[in-house]
């Protein structure tokens, strides 16, 4: 069994190293342009035309390759040209006509266009282009689930094996047991990323002690949170390793079938997962005796509609039966009566795309990582008021304040930092002068904030912060899904209060009156949406009292932001 | 069969994922045509051996569903918090300008819709809006009332 599997392997193994030989060896340059919703955003499918028509132009190959997100967002998009066995160097801010001034200089006379470059990557590097692994935002880095994001195009499975991929899988089927990748996952320490923090393999062990013949494993993607783009990002950067990482949930818990969980309208990370799957199909990863071996497992994609509340796991498994995205009571839980009524496991995509490299270093070396009890590493989404905007992994442990100043580059245009959201809308808010904290789990929330699936949103001395909390309400309201009437008619509530204040027409016992609505949504939710709800406001009134009571006492706001301009949707699930 | 019939079965019908459910069947039929016209529901019930009015409680919790037909080009502004801190709201002003709407909703001759989404998943690059599904990230009011002007004086499709 053991050596059907390791010739199994080695044979796409083989296959992977010419793939990668071909790219990086020969007489051709490699270009990658990041293509993730980043890179769209930011015009990546005009440069990609205007390096194709180049090339054609001046008669020469070369590859091209879309690849995903390297964390700079705020370069993109963002190029980068390597010549066969030579560093690959970087251009930020593309434009088609820079574009063509790339291929004139680095491909045709292969000169690197030192006034245009922001940096290498590799052993040494041109004169007079710096070292990019320096740069503030890739110095304090330790990738991980990341390893391969914006490196290797997510669209080529060979790509993903040479540089290690699905050895993991081949180890866990070939030298352990599935109780042995528990035990595994256990020692690494992994909590889940999806917001919640609870132990990976405590979960996974739930599945793994019920006996019933058809076992979920599910992959949340939903990822609604504003400000948080992570998921989507490793999903479209790296898909082949949230897939490798399911199989071996799979394994680990003797579940056969698994769905990825993706909103309808993201085209980009579900092509490219929908490609993987089908490649993994291909080269006989997932389906019937997975390389060789007697374990068999089905994955495949599903796919929500605009539904904040269907990130929640219960409303997810209404989802993916195709019902409405409203959360079921519990008890039951999902490792009981789960998806289609069986026993069902759901991580979170980052969590998923931790456990191959869990798997082949093993778990003693990832609990090294990190702080406490909060191993590993945080994947950031940074964005908001900061000159470095984009998505970095960072060690647990590292201070924030390093994060904000060092790694994200502080407040551009001399202003200064007021606040940060952390945590998705439900997180609320922390002052600047809170927010020095380290990077875990359980520091966050005994502050009262939560680290969660890693959205930071920074927000400069100008913001008014009852404007904010308007607007993060105004979100909470427009996506309570409405099962449970405290938290669809107390967002509601909420949000009306907070218009008057934002109007200057506040009264003097508003607060007291969003407390109370608070309290009720609280005890009389059945799911996070409606228990957290009250904590953007919470959190507001907490740090920043005294501008509520300017708001509405003295009918002022202090940053002279409101009344402003606002709109929000009229559509609601009411 | 009228074109529209057939091509609503050809979307429930062809779809490849092993997995086909009420909301599965409703997001092909709205990726082929672009809404959820009261036959879509009834061949939605018949193929997922449901009633009308659970497949209509699927239509209406979803916001993504339009039960007109589509516009057509679909603008969507986001209004999510890392947008509406980098000024999301002055977009929206100017879009809404430019189409002479107060909210969003569809121009009269059918050409544009307007929306406000959550989150379009490029907050890096906020503020951030997307003309049928092609995102532009750090747009300036300007620019996205320009946008739409362009749309608006192209020739019906």
């Amino acid at each position: 069994m053991t050596s059907a599997i390791l010739n199994a392997l080695q044979t796409i193994n083989t296959a992977a190293q010419l793939r990668w030989e071909e790219l990086t060896t020969g007489d051709r340059p490699w270009i990658r342009v990041g293509a993730a919703l980043c890179g769209k955003a930011a015009g990546c499918d005009a440069v990609l035309e205007a390096i194709n028509s180049a090339l054609q132009q001046h008669d020469v190959q070369a590859h091209v390759s879309e690849v995903g997100c390297l964390g700079l967002c705020f370069a993109e998009p963002l190029m980068d040209v390597q010549w066969p066995n030579g560093p690959r160097v970087f251009y930020p801010n593309v434009t088609p006509e820079l574009a063509e001034q790339i291929v004139a200089s680095h491909i045709m006379l292969r000169s690197p266009n030192t006034a245009l470059a922001m940096g290498y990557l590799g052993d040494s590097g041109p004169d007079g282009i710096p070292d990019l692994g320096k740069h503030p935002m890739k110095a304090k880095e330790n990738r991980i689930a990341l390893r391969h994001a914006g490196n290797i195009d997510p669209g080529d499975i060979y790509q993903y094996i040479a540089n290690g991929g699905y050895q993991a899988l081949g180890k866990a089927l070939s030298e352990m047991t599935p109780a042995g990748t528990l035990e595994e996952v256990k020692q690494s320490g992994l909590r889940g990323r999806g917001g919640a923090a609870f132990p990976a393999a405590v979960k996974w062990g739930f599945l793994a002690s019920s006996n019933a013949p058809d076992k979920y494993i599910l992959c949340n993607c939903e990822e609604g949170d504003p400000g948080a783009f992570n998921d989507k990002g490793i999903l479209e950067s790296d898909p082949h390793t949230v897939v490798e990482g399911i199989i071996l949930a799979g394994y680990a818990t003797g579940a056969n079938h698994g769905y990825i969980f993706v909103r309808h309208g993201h085209e980009g990370p579900i092509d490219r997962v929908n490609t993987a799957v089908k490649e993994a199909y291909e080269l006989g990863l997932l389906g019937k005796q997975i390389l060789e071996s007697e374990y068999t497992f089905d994955l495949e994609v599903a796919l929500t509609g605009d539904s904040y509340v269907s990130g929640e796991e219960t409303a997810l498994m209404e989802a993916i039966e195709g019902k409405r995205a409203m959360p079921r009571f519990r008890p039951p839980f999902p490792a009981q009566v789960g998806v289609f009524g069986q026993p069902t496991n759901i991580n979170n995509v980052k969590t998923m795309a931790y456990v191959p490299e869990i798997v082949v270093n093993g778990g003693q070396w990832f609990s090294n990582i990190g702080h406490d009890t909060s191993t590993g590493t945080a994947i950031l989404c940074l964005s908001g008021s900061l000159k470095y905007t984009g998505m970095v992994e960072v060690p647990m442990g590292l201070n924030m304040n390093e994060v904000l100043f060092d790694v994200a580059g502080g407040v551009p245009g001399g202003k200064r930092l007021k606040l940060i959201q952390t945590g998705g809308p439900l997180g609320g808010v922390l002052s600047a002068e809170a927010a020095d904290l380290v990077l875990d789990f359980d520091v966050f929330r005994a502050a009262g904030a939560i680290l969660g699936s890693g959205g930071l949103i920074a927000a400069n001395e100008d913001t008014c912060v009852v404007d904010l909390t308007r607007v993060l309400i105004a979100f909470c309201q427009y996506e309570s899904c409405g099962k449970c009437f405290p938290c669809r008619m107390g967002m509601s509530h909420l949000l009306e209060v907070l218009e008057r204040i934002c109007h200057l027409e506040g009264t003097s016992d508003d607060l007291s009156l969003m407390r109370s609505i608070g309290e009720n949504m609280q005890a009389g939710s059945l799911c996070g949406h409606g228990q957290l709800g009250f904590n953007p406001v919470s959190s507001a009134l907490r740090f920043f009292s005294s501008e509520f009571d300017a708001h509405i006492i003295e009918r002022r706001c202090p940053t002279g932001a409101c009344p402003s301009i606002y709109f929000s949707p009229q559509l609601t699930r009411r | 069969m009228d074109g529209q019939k057939q091509r609503i079965l050809d979307a429930i019908q062809n779809q490849t994922q092993p997995t086909v459910t009420t909301l599965s069947s409703l997001l092909a039929v709205e990726d082929a045509i672009g809404y959820i016209p009261k036959e879509a529901v009834e061949e939605v019930a018949a193929l997922t051996h449901t009633t009308i009015n659970d497949v209509w409680a699927v239509v209406s919790f979803y916001p993504n569903f339009r039960t007109g037909p589509p516009c057509d080009h679909q603008v969507e502004v986001c209004w999510g918090p890392s947008c509406h801190l980098m000024g999301a709201m002055p977009i929206i002003a100017a879009v809404l300008e430019t189409v002479k709407m107060a909210g969003e909703g569809d121009t009269s001759d059918g050409k544009v819709s307007i929306r406000y989404n959550t989150c379009l998943g490029a907050c890096a690059q906020a503020p951030v809006m997307s003309i049928d599904h092609q995102l532009m990230g750090k747009i300036s009011p300007e620019a996205a009332s320009l946008n739409v002007t362009n749309l608006l004086s192209q020739p019906e499709q």
